[in-house]
């Protein structure tokens, strides 16, 4: 991994370029999508993530909805970062990101990009905001 | 004025959290001492259970619990203390309304709400509405969020002697609009239907008058007026709350029955107390109202209008800031800065050991009137300081995206 993803000011521009700029940012109507709407309750972020499986690889993953910076870049990122994997592959990574929110040993090489929520912790009532978006695609990703 | 200094000393929470700035006072408040010390001379000296004990301390805990109905009676100057029932809160309090007028709706009668409701006066209605096909209405607002009177008799008018019910916040937990009830009232009653009013951001905050306001019912919770949590108050007038149906049935609430299923109910309003009542609760309630009755309502109501009128015009000189209700008097404060999603700010001023919260408010007439789903509120006590609003303020000035995400850095 490039030192460069260590240093606190490209972090920190990564999530704000993601926040300002969501990538994958718009919903399709298609039915060969699987999607998920994740709301609750305890975080007020409203957001729905889309994703279309074929042959056991992501073909594609959209999201969109009303929420803060930590879970539309945090979503933002996981779009780009899964887009084109194996389902397996998929899985290995958000077990390493969940792992990172969960501040247990993780392999911060898979996670590129999404090593830039490293401290969501850090305020723990956020921890939520930095993974709904993963658990959207989680849950559709566990029905393959 | 108030000596708010000599005040903050009578909370343990301010004495072991000096740093800390309240600001979510319309979702929960501190407890002074004198609350924490009633409850924990129950549970140490007095912790029996009330009615039917045939010694002398449950005799007295009895008693205790009763003089605390009639500590809340007076407070809200209810007619008769058995005019006052002690629920769970305020949420317990208006589905026990709503569940116990169920029987008396019919088809196609109506339920009058407004668009700022919180969802615990709007969910039991849905509900109670769907199972006896009764429709379900909003009293239209004006632009600023309040609800006047042109508009809900043009909904009484619309619909006639078909309006069973009005129910509606006295200050709306948002934006914080003070409605006037003693108006309302008269003109929900000249259409017969009855006014039933969520009290929980009004009654911890000023005097509030039952009989003078001819409310038929009123809901409010303990925990937002420096009582404990899992207590409050339904009070009813009294021939229609002992018409009301109880909601659940068990010991306490009957005084004979038998096998067959004859059951003679106690009378009320301990027919609707079904099971050992939240005694602490209670007596920990009733010594909340004492403690603010020491310091006074109409003392209360007048600094929280000074103080919210001191963080208004504060707030208004900062230009990243934007106010939703600026005019209301209540000490709640709907705000957002620009371009910073609500959630980001109250983290962020979270760091600050500054507490807000953000709220998504599904309430149609919000979205409307101030083009967000999103505000953060700071809401106040007679227990908050001006300097805990110069801290608030300052922080505000830094509140930008930017600053938002540093946190996590």
């Amino acid at each position: 991994m490039s030192d460069m993803l260590k240093d606190p000011a490209i972090l920190r521009e990564l999530i704000m370029d993601h926040y300002k700029y969501p990538r994958n940012h718009e919903l399709v109507d298609d039915d060969s999508y699987d999607s998920r709407h994740m709301a609750s309750d305890s975080c007020i972020d409203d957001i729905t993530v889309q994703t279309k499986i074929e042959n056991g690889i992501i073909k594609d993953i959209r999201f969109d909805g009303v929420a803060c910076t930590i879970c539309t870049a945090s979503t933002s990122i996981m779009s780009e970062l899964l887009k084109g994997k194996s389902v397996d592959e998929a899985k290995e990574i958000m077990e390493n990101y969940f792992n990172m929110m969960d501040e247990k040993p993780y392999d911060e090489e898979l996670l590129e990009e999404a090593i830039a929520m490293m401290n969501v912790h850090r305020q723990a009532n956020r921890i939520k905001c930095a993974t709904i978006g993963w658990k959207a695609m989680k849950e559709m990703i566990d029905k393959e | 004025m108030l000596d708010v200094n000599k005040i903050k000393n009578d909370f343990p929470m301010f004495r072991r959290n000096q740093d800390l700035i309240y600001l979510d006072n319309s979702a929960t408040t501190f407890k002074p001492d004198a609350v924490i010390e009633t409850i924990n001379h129950y549970y140490e000296e007095a912790s029996v259970n009330i009615e039917r004990g045939d010694y002398l301390l449950s005799h007295k805990v009895s008693n205790m619990s009763e003089d605390a109905r009639l500590t809340l009676a007076k407070f809200i100057n209810a007619k008769r203390q058995e005019e006052i029932v002690f629920t769970s809160g305020a949420t317990d309090s208006l589905n026990m309304v709503a569940y116990g007028l169920i029987d008396r709706l019919q088809e196609d009668d109506v339920i009058l709400l407004n668009y700022a409701e919180h969802a615990s006066n709007i969910l039991c209605w849905f509900d109670v509405a769907k199972k006896k096909n009764c429709r379900i209405d909003y009293i239209d607002l004006t632009l600023d969020g309040e609800m006047c009177l042109d508009k809900l008799k043009a909904k009484l008018d619309q619909y006639g002697s078909k309006v069973k019910i009005v129910s509606l916040a006295y200050v709306s937990n948002v934006l914080g609009f003070k409605q006037d009830i003693s108006n309302i009232a008269a003109m929900v009653h000249e259409y017969q239907a009855l006014l039933i009013v969520d009290g929980a951001q009004s009654v911890p905050h000023m005097e509030t008058d039952v009989q003078n306001l001819d409310i038929d019912f009123l809901a409010f919770s303990g925990h937002k007026m420096c009582g404990p949590t899992g207590i409050g108050v339904l009070y009813g007038k009294y021939e229609i709350l002992d018409s009301l149906k109880p909601l659940r049935y068990g010991g306490g609430a009957n005084a004979r029955f038998d096998i067959a299923g004859n059951v003679l109910l106690q009378t009320t309003p301990h027919k609707f107390e079904a099971g050992t009542p939240n005694i602490a609760g209670a007596l920990g309630l009733a010594a909340a109202v004492r403690y603010l009755n020491s310091i006074g309502m109409k003392n209360i109501e007048e600094y929280e209008k000074e103080l919210k009128r001191y963080m208004v015009d504060k707030l208004k000189k900062l230009s990243n800031i934007k106010i939703y209700n600026s005019e209301t008097t209540s000490g709640i404060l709907a705000f957002n800065a620009d371009d910073v999603f609500a959630q980001d700010a109250g983290s962020y001023l979270n760091t600050k050991n500054i507490c807000v919260r953000s709220g998504n408010h599904c309430a149609k007439i919000l979205h409307n009137l101030i083009g967000t789903d999103q505000t953060c509120r700071a809401s106040l006590y007679f227990y908050n300081t001006k300097e805990d609003i110069d801290a608030f303020v300052n922080a505000c000035k830094d509140l930008n995206v930017e600053n938002c995400i540093g946190i996590f850095f």
